[in-house]
């Protein structure tokens, strides 16, 4: 969710709506199983399997808690939530409490009559991925067959139950050539807003970052298709741009800055400050099920961990920008200077900025690896059967 | 992919004086009490309105033109309407883009 421009009278919610004591945006991780197998999935490497997954009863009171918490919108998000049968008595729920609700969907599952079910239950909001407008492609890069078929059939539903969509297409060197057509196409099936998000490289991307990493090159010009869309698309389509770290000037705030707009609960009840925050060492997550939700966002070590500025070194801790971007990734940062503390590599200011954005322009002029598909287990592990 | 492609693209709503406008079901103006302000929920946004975007989107019924919300504002505030006049329709043609408004 990144930000856009706003004009008079009316601003993103700001940082003391964001963080006065509660978040804005609940991410439910319902499950991480998916039929899709992205190579850039943002889930975790070691995927939690569905025996260990929080029950209807269980989401159903961390939905209660976050309404009560002040919570705003609830992203039902995975893995595919649509893999859950339970989905309906949780958008119920969602919907009773007066969340915003919002379903982040693969797709592939769903059928016309269950979506239609979802509406009248008072889901507020479809996001529907898709992997390119070129099926074969799309079908390839989740390694789906059918899968792009079926997905334009599902927009198709969206739009006649009268439910807002917007149309999310990550891109990376396999699919940029397209960005012109999934610009018109997402006019075409009448999506309200178009979310462009080059590849951010975390967990199964990282893996696989040699296979999707643009040139430069190819980068700039999406940044010029882009530009010239919004103005020509104004009114029509919303779109909202995402650019690559490893091309930027200064990173992105995570998660609009740690503890501050968001949590992430996964599958299995954890509550995180980013979704890869599992990858820091030292780190202990509470769960749901040992304590209440607004002790884990008030009183957790690991949202307190990070939150606000306290806890920066130079150059975040005397920079201007320390307020924007809280100092960008934790996850980043350990992961190339083994200090989760220091300065997101991401960022033009971090003396590691130029060594860590040289890998781009060296990977993204080879060929590409053969994709690592996200699997459990990494490569061909069978799940344990359903709930 | 092209069967079903609707065959009228949409195009951009201009607001002027006599638009009636609305907003639509999946755009919620709601008041947090936890908060104590108004918030606007969006598809995946949430925007903050000040008080005089607060004031208007109320008055976006969907029945009224904008020129009676700015005259209705222009009595209450005691202010010139013409002012208000285009300070609104500028306020409301960026909700309109931004999908928050609609005719
Ligand atoms: S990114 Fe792909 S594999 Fe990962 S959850 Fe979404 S659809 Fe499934
Ligand atoms: S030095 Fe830190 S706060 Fe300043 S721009 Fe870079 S990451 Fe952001």
């Amino acid at each position: 969710m990144n930000e856009i421009t706003t004009g008079t009278h009316v601003t993103d919610a700001e940082p003391a709506l964001a963080c006065a004591r509660a978040p804005v945006g609940l991410l439910a991780e319902l499950t991480h199983r998916c039929p899709l197998q992205c190579p850039y999935c943002s889930n975790p490497l070691e995927l939690e399997r569905s025996n260990v997954e929080l029950t209807t009863a269980e989401w159903q009171d961390v939905i209660r808690q976050a309404a009560a918490l002040g919570i705003l919108q609830i992203h039902l998000s995975g893995g595919e939530p649509t893999a859950r049968k339970d989905l309906e008595d949780i958008v119920k729920v969602a919907a009773e409490v007066g969340l915003y609700t919002n379903l982040i969907t693969a797709g592939v599952l769903l059928t016309k009559e269950r979506l239609k079910g979802l509406a009248d239950l008072g889901l507020d909001h479809v996001q529907l991925s898709i992997q390119d407008v070129d099926a074969a492609n799309a079908d390839r890069i989740a390694a789906y067959k059918g899968g792009a078929a079926k997905k334009h059939e599902v927009a198709g539903w969206v739009k006649e139950l009268g439910l807002p969509l917007t149309l999310n297409a990550p891109l990376h060197r396999q699919n940029i050539d397209s960005l012109e057509r999934i610009i018109e196409y997402a006019v075409e099936i009448g999506a309200g807003r178009l979310e462009v998000a080059h590849i951010q490289y975390y967990a199964w991307a990282l893996k696989n970052r040699a296979a999707l990493m643009p040139t430069r090159e190819a980068f700039m010009k999406t940044v010029d298709i882009v530009n010239r869309a919004k103005e020509r698309l104004k009114g029509i389509l919303v779109i909202d741009f995402v650019v690559p770290d490893y091309y930027a000037k200064f990173p992105k705030p995570c998660m609009g800055g740690w503890g501050r707009g968001v949590m992430n609960i996964t599958p299995s009840g954890r509550v995180l400050p980013c979704h890869a925050a599992e990858s820091l060492p030292g780190m202990s997550f509470d769960n749901v099920r040992d304590r209440k939700l607004a002790e884990i966002w008030l009183d957790g070590d690991a949202f307190n961990k990070f939150r606000g500025t306290d806890w920066m070194k130079e150059p975040c801790k005397s920079c201007s920008r320390r307020e924007i971007d809280f100092g960008g990734c934790r996850c980043q940062a350990f992961a190339l200077t083994g200090d989760a503390a220091n300065t997101d590599p991401a960022c033009s200011l971090s003396p590691l900025h130029d060594e860590w954005a040289k890998v781009a322009g060296l990977e993204s002029h080879e060929t590409p690896p053969d994709f690592i598909y996200r699997r459990v287990g990494g490569a061909k592990v069978v799940e344990p059967a359903g709930e | 992919m092209a069967e079903t492609v609707q065959p009228i693209r949409p195009t951009r709503l201009m607001v002027a004086e006599g638009s009636i406008l609305l907003l639509p079901r999946h755009i919620k103006l709601r008041h947090d009490a936890g908060r104590d302000a108004w918030v606007l929920l969006a598809p995946e946004r949430v925007f903050k309105p000040d008080d005089t975007a607060v004031e208007v989107l109320k008055l976006c019924d969907g029945k009224r033109t904008v020129g009676d919300i700015a005259s209705d504002l222009a009595e209450r505030f005691q202010a010139p309407r013409d002012v208000i006049l285009a300070d609104i329709v500028q306020m409301l043609q960026d909700l309109a883009d931004k999908g928050v408004v609609k005719s």
